[in-house]
């Protein structure tokens, strides 16, 4: 069982100015995940009549990308390869002070407490995350392309993305090079995505820059936060394919 | 083509072509100060050949200047462009040793002091030689360069400076180098060995031009 | 009120669905530009939906409490979606597919929906690879399959172990491209709280904008309702923490008829729960059971000794050992239906053999597999008479290939090796077959309101195959409420927009904000997630796995006051006009409350055993199946609608009886 000292970031709205706020809370057990210590929390706010923490969270077995905390300066918290809610409180002390953050990043204004809007990664997809084919049933037999075993699980690692935000929220550029790369690679390495690929690219690049979104500078540090461990080498797929793209004009 | 580089990749692409051309000009610029440990002739013969050359002279002396300006430009460009995509709110707490290179995550800072260095270089060597050639119009003299060169390493803070700003060429490189490959689209299985050769290039070159300036420090 | 007319087409099976196609009527594209649809919930089902109406040409929106459309809980969906597409070349046919689905429901689904299911199921993986779905593929470039839950054949597609994310993103990216074209309106962190009628016709739905608290009207010819099953009734499950009932049980209360809510999959290899703070069940995919061993301890005394963590899994002799599936079903052993499995461990849990600090959990072994394989691996080597540890080694690297994610994950939660020591499992709620009534078309007993997915009470009887909850979703979005819809639709295309300035709208909007209201003024001192833990408790303790008269009644008449206490002791802080996290959840507990009735009421109701649903009394009495699950096709054969009177204990059952022309109706056995 631990006691800890929570530093949590409250912000009522997107307007309000927001500030850090010290809680405490006590008889942890280790086996809990973070967001069940977070729910703890609440339950004690709400019982006191406080206002409750504002985090997103859904599924809570990491797949929904809805989690987003920055705990501890780290994106989705100390541990790696996960999400918050898979993230334990046996990776914390019994005494230790833990702080919480939500996403920072100017395409990810705040609209509550930790909750930020990630609207942002919504228009970059509308602007070319897809292949353009209509769900009419009459599309050609599954097996008519053959795909080597070696494209599709490269397109599968791409394409197994939460688009949590965390790649934007630790980069020191708040770039989101990582996520967008991600969906590049995935079409660009199946034969379905090549038609498009070249507008594909350039809209959804042209986009993520009108959202305001950093530039990569290549820390790396998306690829060991990201709790997919999507690969640096989406971003350098995505530049080449971009460049390639541009010059054909 | 059009609007190539309003694009963030595209600056980045550039950022990386104008690097590479400086980190060649680093070899270069090594090999000849090299000679004067060997040489004094060929140190010489070299200096005096790139400081007459009308081709070194008038095409790649610009050249080599936009290069620097334009890496430096773009490098502050964007820079502002990242602190503003960062916000006004700053993260209270932020470990980014936990996942990245403290050179990756301050090569403005490197580039910075490179800067101040190459300020300082320009002063004490360039701008003296621009003045002997083009202002005053001395007379050539094509035994010179060895002893200017040595004379400037006597001072011993001038070799501090000296060698402070090449271990910050070398944290630049050591992260800009592989970066600017990340940056080109080349990510592929040969990317480790190149990343290899990068960080020993990052090293060893000024690492040579720390040792050159020691060198004539204790060799006068 | 309507009588249930489940509309199915004439004609053999095998043509109903092409048949129909021909005859229905149709709307013609300049038409379409001036019908709005709306679709709540972007799952699977919603999502496929509402890019399609989109791509046909109607106007659609679409809501979603998420943030996003891709974080519908479709997504966690682990193990892969089923299609009779025969390319193992291992006999697969659309009837077989239609065969497994009515008899794994225990034969309490509807024959001509399965049968339309399994057909348009080849159609959705070509449709998926189309969209860039990247499927697992063999060394060829062909597509490859697995087997899954005890069928015959290998039918089931993949994408690693992250299938229903894959195929989410993929409808997903769908209708991304209709948001971009405009088709769609993205309506994101909106809930839906009522549904508007006017004229008997569902014409529109209340939402509110979980941002700012405002609560909005919005109007179209016709309501889909996609927003998934009501697992989240016992509180812990393996759903998501935001799913919920309250779109489904919201358009019960305004004439829809509820179906078989008793029919509920626990699924047997979750992670147990470690404590009264766990907030959710996380699942691990039921190909473990192809590999695992599950046992518990054969004495009592070595029972206890685990719970009080005085004794190791490990240093509990063989003969000390029961694998009680393969002692109770040695044709099947472990591998027996989910329903199976699941009751077997809860009995010898009940019986006292726990083997966690809770006593609610079993071992899952995989010692006898490394060692298995481990042999397997020496022998292609050519290691001669390798040691007990190099077997044991050998053996692992096999297991942590197949399996590699899922250890991890369970060491991550538990802090356990699973290499080392056997994995601890129990079961928990997954997926609810019952929900809202629909006929052929997909249309509930509202006209022009549909429901599809996992909400409406679906093609799996009493029990869902594995990788075919993926395979509903899809089917329904992409390839069934497209065409159906038109047919109703086609008689609107003089009718226009639909003002949101009618009474109707009106009326349910001030319904909607006095519920609001009443939470927030509503000076209560406890909050909403005690009467949530205090509901799914009941649910759990008497209408669980197995469900007898006495508990049911005894939960029924406990909901009510659980249901009573809510009303005066909630207390949720707050405003209206803000984004307010409790608020949200007051009103789908207050929804689960009345469901978690109906539900029990449901149960009581069917005194046969069948599926997910187990009656204590109806078992059988001799024979070489004594002891197991006794259907009763005589009195039970029907599809039990429920509809809303007021409350939930005066609901109205109406039945529909179902038909088996196809398939004969046999008893399940796994000895």
């Amino acid at each position: 069982m631990m006691n800890l000292t929570l530093k949590i970031w409250r912000q009522k709205d997107a307007n309000d100015k927001g500030q850090m706020v010290d809680y405490k809370v006590t008889d942890i057990s280790e086996h809990m995940s973070f967001l069940e210590m977070m729910d703890v929390l609440n339950e004690q706010l709400v019982n006191s009549g406080d206002q409750p923490v504002a985090f997103d969270h859904d599924c809570r077995e990491g797949i929904c990308g809805m989690c987003s905390l920055y705990i501890n300066g780290e994106a989705h918290g100390p541990d790696r390869g996960i999400t918050t809610c898979q993230l334990h409180m046996r990776m914390f002390n019994d005494g230790d002070t833990i702080t919480i953050e939500p996403w920072r990043a100017s395409a990810f204004p705040v609209i509550k407490d930790l909750i930020v809007d990630r609207m942002s990664f919504e228009r970059i997809q509308q602007a070319g995350g897809f292949i353009s084919v209509n769900t009419s049933g009459n599309t050609q037999d599954a097996n008519a392309i053959p795909i080597s075993k070696h494209a599709a699980d490269e397109a599968m690692d791409a394409a197994a993305c939460i688009g949590c935000g965390a790649c934007v929220a630790t980069c020191k550029n708040s770039s989101a090079m990582l996520f967008v790369g991600a969906k590049v690679s995935q079409y660009a390495l199946l034969p379905q995505g090549q038609v498009e690929a070249a507008d594909r690219v350039k809209n959804m690049v042209e986009q993520m820059d009108l959202e305001g979104f950093g530039n990569c500078t290549n820390t790396g540090a998306c690829e060991i936060e990201c709790p997919k461990g999507i690969s640096l080498e989406n971003i350098a797929r995505m530049n080449r394919e971009f460049l390639s793209a541009s010059l054909k004009g | 083509m059009s609007g190539l580089l309003s694009s963030s990749i595209a600056r980045k692409f550039a950022m990386a072509l104008s690097a590479l051309f400086l980190i060649f000009f680093l070899l270069m610029h090594v090999s000849i100060n090299l000679l004067s440990i060997f040489s004094e002739d060929a140190f010489n013969v070299a200096s005096h050949f790139m400081g007459t050359n009308p081709l070194i002279q008038f095409l790649m002396q610009p050249i080599l200047i936009i290069g620097v300006v334009f890496h430096f430009v773009m490098g502050f460009i964007l820079e502002l462009k990242n602190r503003k995509a960062v916000g006004v709110h700053k993260y209270v707490k932020n470990n980014g040793a936990a996942n990245s290179t403290w050179m990756s995550r301050n090569m403005i800072y490197s580039g910075l002091a490179i800067l101040l260095f190459i300020v300082i270089h320009f002063l004490d060597f360039w701008i003296p030689e621009l003045k002997y050639k083009y202002v005053e119009v001395l007379p050539e003299e094509p035994t010179r360069y060895y002893h200017e060169m040595v004379e400037k390493f006597h001072n011993p803070i001038k070799v501090g400076v000296y060698v402070v700003a090449f271990v910050f060429l070398a944290l630049h490189l050591l992260h800009g180098f592989m970066s600017a490959f990340q940056s080109m689209g080349l990510n592929n299985k040969y990317t480790k060995t190149f990343e290899r050769c990068a960080k020993a290039y990052s090293i060893v070159i000024p690492g040579l031009f720390i040792f050159i300036a020691i060198f004539h420090y204790f060799n006068q | 009120m309507a009588i249930l007319d489940s509309k199915v087409p004439k004609g053999p099976i095998k043509d109903k669905w092409t048949t129909y196609k021909d005859k229905i009527n149709l709307v013609n594209p300049a038409n379409k530009r001036n019908i709005d649809i709306i679709v709540v919930g972007t799952g699977l089902a919603g999502g496929s939906a509402a890019a399609t109406l989109a791509e046909l040409g109607y106007n659609v929106k679409a809501f979603a409490y998420q943030d996003s459309p891709r974080r519908a809980h479709s997504i966690a969906a682990q193990g892969g979606i089923n299609a009779a597409k025969n390319y193992m070349g291992d006999g697969d046919s659309n009837y077989r597919l239609f065969y497994d689905t009515v008899k794994g429901g225990d034969y309490r689904s509807r024959e001509a929906n399965v049968y339309r299911l399994a057909e348009v199921s080849g159609n959705i993986i070509d449709q998926c690879v189309a969209q860039g779905v990247p499927f697992a593929r063999d060394y060829g470039g062909l597509l490859d399959n697995r087997s899954f839950g005890g069928v015959l054949v290998s039918r089931t597609f993949y994408a690693k172990g992250q299938t229903g994310q894959q195929l989410l993103l993929g409808a997903y990216s769908a209708m991304n491209r209709q948001i971009a074209r405009g088709k769609i309106t993205m309506y994101n962190r909106h809930e839906m709280l009522d549904v508007v009628k006017v004229d008997g016709k569902a014409r529109g739905i209340i939402t509110r904008n979980l941002i700012t608290g405002e609560i909005e009207r919005h109007s179209a010819h016709a309501v889909v309702i996609a927003s998934g099953g009501y697992g989240n009734v016992y509180f812990l499950s393996t759903n998501a923490m935001g799913s919920n009932a309250t779109a489904a049980w919201k358009i019960h209360k305004k004439g829809a008829f509820f179906a078989n809510p008793c029919f509920t999959q626990i699924h047997p290899t979750c992670i147990p729960r470690s404590g009264d703070y766990q907030s959710k069940l996380t699942l691990m995919s039921e190909s473990l059971r192809n590999d695992g061993r599950i046992w518990v301890p054969a004495r009592i005394e070595d029972a206890k000794a685990i719970q009080q963590g005085k004794l190791k899994p490990t240093e509990i002799a063989e003969e000390n050992r029961d694998y009680y599936l393969e002692r109770r079903y040695p044709a099947f052993g472990n591998l027996v239906p989910r329903d199976v499995a699941s009751r077997a461990a809860k009995e010898r849990c009940d019986a006292g053999y726990g083997v966690n600090a809770t006593g609610e959990a079993v071992y899952l072994d995989f010692a006898y597999a490394f060692k298995r394989y481990g042999t397997e691996q020496a022998k292609i080597h050519g290691i001669k008479n390798p040691s007990e540890a190099e077997i044991i080694k050998l053996g692992q690297a096999i297991i942590e290939e197949k399996y590699g994610n899922l250890f991890q994950m369970y060491e991550k939660i538990i802090a356990e090796n699973p290499y080392e020591t056997p994995m601890m499992i129990y079961p928990a709620t997954h997926y609810t077959m019952g929900g809202v009534w629909v006929d052929y078309n997909l249309m509930t007993t509202v006209p022009g309101l549909y429901c599809i997915g996992e909400a409406n009470f679906s093609d799996h009887g009493a029990n869902r195959l594995g990788a075919s909850a993926l395979m509903q979703g899809l089917a329904d979005g992409y390839f069934v409420l497209p065409y159906t819809i038109g047919d109703y639709l086609s008689d609107d295309i003089r009718t226009g927009k639909i003002p949101t300035d009618s009474p109707e709208f009106e009326a349910v909007e001030k319904e909607v904000k006095e519920q609001l209201d009443f939470f927030i003024n509503n000076k209560g001192t406890k909050s909403v997630d005690y009467f949530h833990k205090k509901l799914g408790k009941i649910m759990w303790d008497k209408v669980g796995m197995a469900r007898n008269e006495k508990h049911l009644k005894e939960a029924i008449a406990e909901i009510k006051q659980v249901r009573e206490d809510f009303w005066k002791e909630v207390k949720v802080p707050g405003a209206l006009n803000e984004m307010n996290v409790e608020l949200e959840k007051a009103g789908r507990v207050a929804d689960f409350l009345e469901l978690g009735e109906l539900f029990a009421l449901d149960a009581l109701n069917r005194k046969e055993s069948c599926g997910g649903h187990f009656r204590d009394e109806s078992v059988e009495q001799s024979g070489p199946q004594k002891g197991e699950a006794l259907r009763d096709d005589i009195n039970y054969k029907y599809v039990s609608a429920w509809e809303y009177k007021g409350k939930p204990s005066e609901a109205v059952l109406h039945k529909e009886q179902l038909e088996f022309n196809d398939i004969e109706l046999k008893t399940r056995s796994y000895k």
